[in-house]
């Protein structure tokens, strides 16, 4: 069954990436962000809450879409966003 | 999706939503504002109808929209959020700011809100999840009714509907997240300015009289709401939400048929949604095709973790007391609020003066009054109120300045209800960033 999903959700995200106009900055991650988020909805929403999440605050949102949303990618794939999430689209903590 | 008792719906092969490849047509910049031309009919409840002499006008094009600086923005939303807003065109509609078009969410342009009834055409469009049925799809539509709490299920079609007694409700169909991008400090989510809401006139049977198509046992606690849209994965929650018995049956609370007297445009929820007068849109269930009268309370991602509020920290008269728990409640009944349509920030206007003009709602009680301020809150006079037509409609409000001398102005506006609240001075900072009715503060320059 999970591979199905994951199946259908690269699917959906190939067919997702062929219409979304948005850009997102570059970054080794970029392919997982864009297959994985774009999979459900559009990167705008990427762009739409930058720049003033933290990292740990695209870390919940991340763990959100995972955990609440049921978005069918692993603790890796999820680091991986974060990861990009923090470089490009959030802002540096306050010390 | 059917509603069913595990939250996630029935579980299956992912579905991949076919109907969204060119169902939705994003459009490149628009610079031209989209004009409210269409009046509508605007009618009070039961039928009475008044004619309706606002909304005939043209919106008056300020410079700063024609130089495409994105006037038609919040200057006070993210970064992110004014890059990537963009005036989007959906079929049958106006121009709308677009927020995102998978799911789509699209806000109606400020200069609309001068009239208590927004056209179809102009209103907002709202979805979580971005698998939604085509009008070919909602053409098959049929409304079920069951659960613990029915004396027997039934199933009913648009004419099973329209042959019930049919009310005409004004009301405000705001969603709770509308001004979340104005949130101080900002919070995730759909980055909202202030057109995530429309007023419009709302006609069908009451959903009291839907229920007892099925009849409604003595232990019924809530009523559980469920749409024929649904998630892109079967592993997504669907969007399902639930109202208490004595809202469910209250007098107001429609399932509508008509907007403006005419069928729901697709994406506001065609063929028939739940209309909830007072509370915010998250109840107004789009494309209802499911309900469940329960004796238990939904448990849900969308009821039990989002559109909380913390408890207490805004005015509730009819308590959701099923859902509430110690630290928060769902968020339920709108606070009062206004917005001024007319001028936009960064207008500049003459020193013979010029008429503020916009809206004010607040939960059912009707507005009492509103005051303009043209020096940032420090001294308010009273604005002239339009028509009443009903009290959970929009009060349109009007305030001419007179002569003004040139230099700065900071404009706003701050409305009361019939029940006394007034819109707060100092934002209610909450995680979601819901119910901010901190007065505007629009700059404009008189010269």
């Amino acid at each position: 069954m999970f591979r199905i999903i994951l199946f259908a959700t690269l699917l959906a995200a190939s067919q997702a990436r062929a219409e979304d106009t948005v850009a997102l900055k570059p970054g080794p991650e970029l392919d997982t962000v864009t297959s994985t988020c774009g999979a459900c909805h559009s990167l705008a929403y990427i762009r739409m809450n930058s720049t003033f999440l933290s990292p740990d605050g695209w870390k919940a949102e991340v763990t959100k879409m995972q955990k609440a949303f049921g978005g069918p990618f692993d603790d890796e794939t999820a680091a991986s966003i974060v990861k990009y999430l923090a470089a490009n689209y959030a802002v540096t903590p306050k010390p | 999706m059917p509603l069913t008792n595990d939250p996630r719906g029935p579980r299956g092969l992912p579905k991949v939503n076919p109907a969204m490849r060119g169902c939705i047509a994003s459009a490149g910049p628009v610079t031209v504002p989209g004009t409210n031309e269409n009046t509508g009919l605007m009618t009070v409840m039961l039928r009475r109808s008044i004619l309706s002499g606002a909304g005939a006008s043209a919106l008056a094009a300020s410079a700063a929209h024609a130089a495409g600086t994105k006037a038609w923005l919040s200057p006070n939303l993210p970064d992110g959020t004014r890059d990537i807003a963009s005036m989007g065109s959906l079929p049958g509609k106006h121009p709308l700011i677009q927020l995102s078009d998978r799911p789509p969410n699209y806000e109606t342009q400020i200069g609309v809100f001068r009239t208590a009834v927004t056209a179809n055409e102009d209103f907002f469009v709202r979805y979580h999840l971005a698998d939604i049925p085509t009008m070919a799809d909602l053409g098959k539509w049929s409304l079920t009714i069951g659960g613990d709490a029915a004396e027997k299920p039934v199933t009913l079609k648009l004419a099973d509907l329209k042959a019930l007694p049919r009310v005409e409700i004004a009301a405000v169909c705001q969603c709770s997240g509308n001004r979340r991008g104005l949130s101080d400090p900002h919070v995730a989510g759909v980055e909202w300015g202030y057109g995530a809401m429309g007023g419009a006139v709302w006609g069908g049977p009451r959903l009291r009289d839907v229920l007892a198509k099925a009849g409604v046992k003595a232990g019924a606690l809530e009523v559980w709401l469920d749409g024929a849209d649904g998630p892109v994965l079967t592993t997504t929650p669907d969007f399902q939400k639930s109202l208490p018995m004595d809202k469910a049956l209250a007098d107001e609370t429609i399932i509508a048929l008509t907007m403006n007297g005419k069928p729901l445009p697709h994406m506001n929820g065609y063929p028939a949604r739940v209309v909830v007068p007072g509370w915010t849109a998250t109840y107004w269930m789009k494309h209802i095709s499911n309900i469940q009268i329960s004796s238990k309370p939904l448990e849900n991602f969308w009821i039990k973790t989002a559109y909380r509020v913390p408890a207490n920290m805004f005015p509730v008269e009819h308590p959701f007391a099923s859902q509430n728990n110690a630290t928060a409640w769902p968020i339920t009944e709108m606070v009062v609020n206004s917005l001024i349509a007319d001028p936009i920030a960064g207008a500049r206007q003459k020193t013979h003066g010029f008429t503020v003009e916009g809206v004010a709602w607040d939960r059912g009680h009707g507005i009492k009054q509103v005051e303009i301020s043209l020096d940032g809150g420090t001294s308010w006079r009273p604005a002239t109120l339009g028509k009443d037509i009903g009290p959970f409609a929009f009060r349109t409000f009007s305030f001419h300045t007179g002569k003004l001398a040139a230099g700065d102005y900071v404009i706003s506006s701050r409305a009361t209800n019939n029940a006394g609240e007034t819109q707060v001075e100092k934002l209610k900072f909450n995680p979601a960033g819901y119910h901010n009715n901190v007065p505007q503060r629009v700059a404009v320059t008189v010269a």
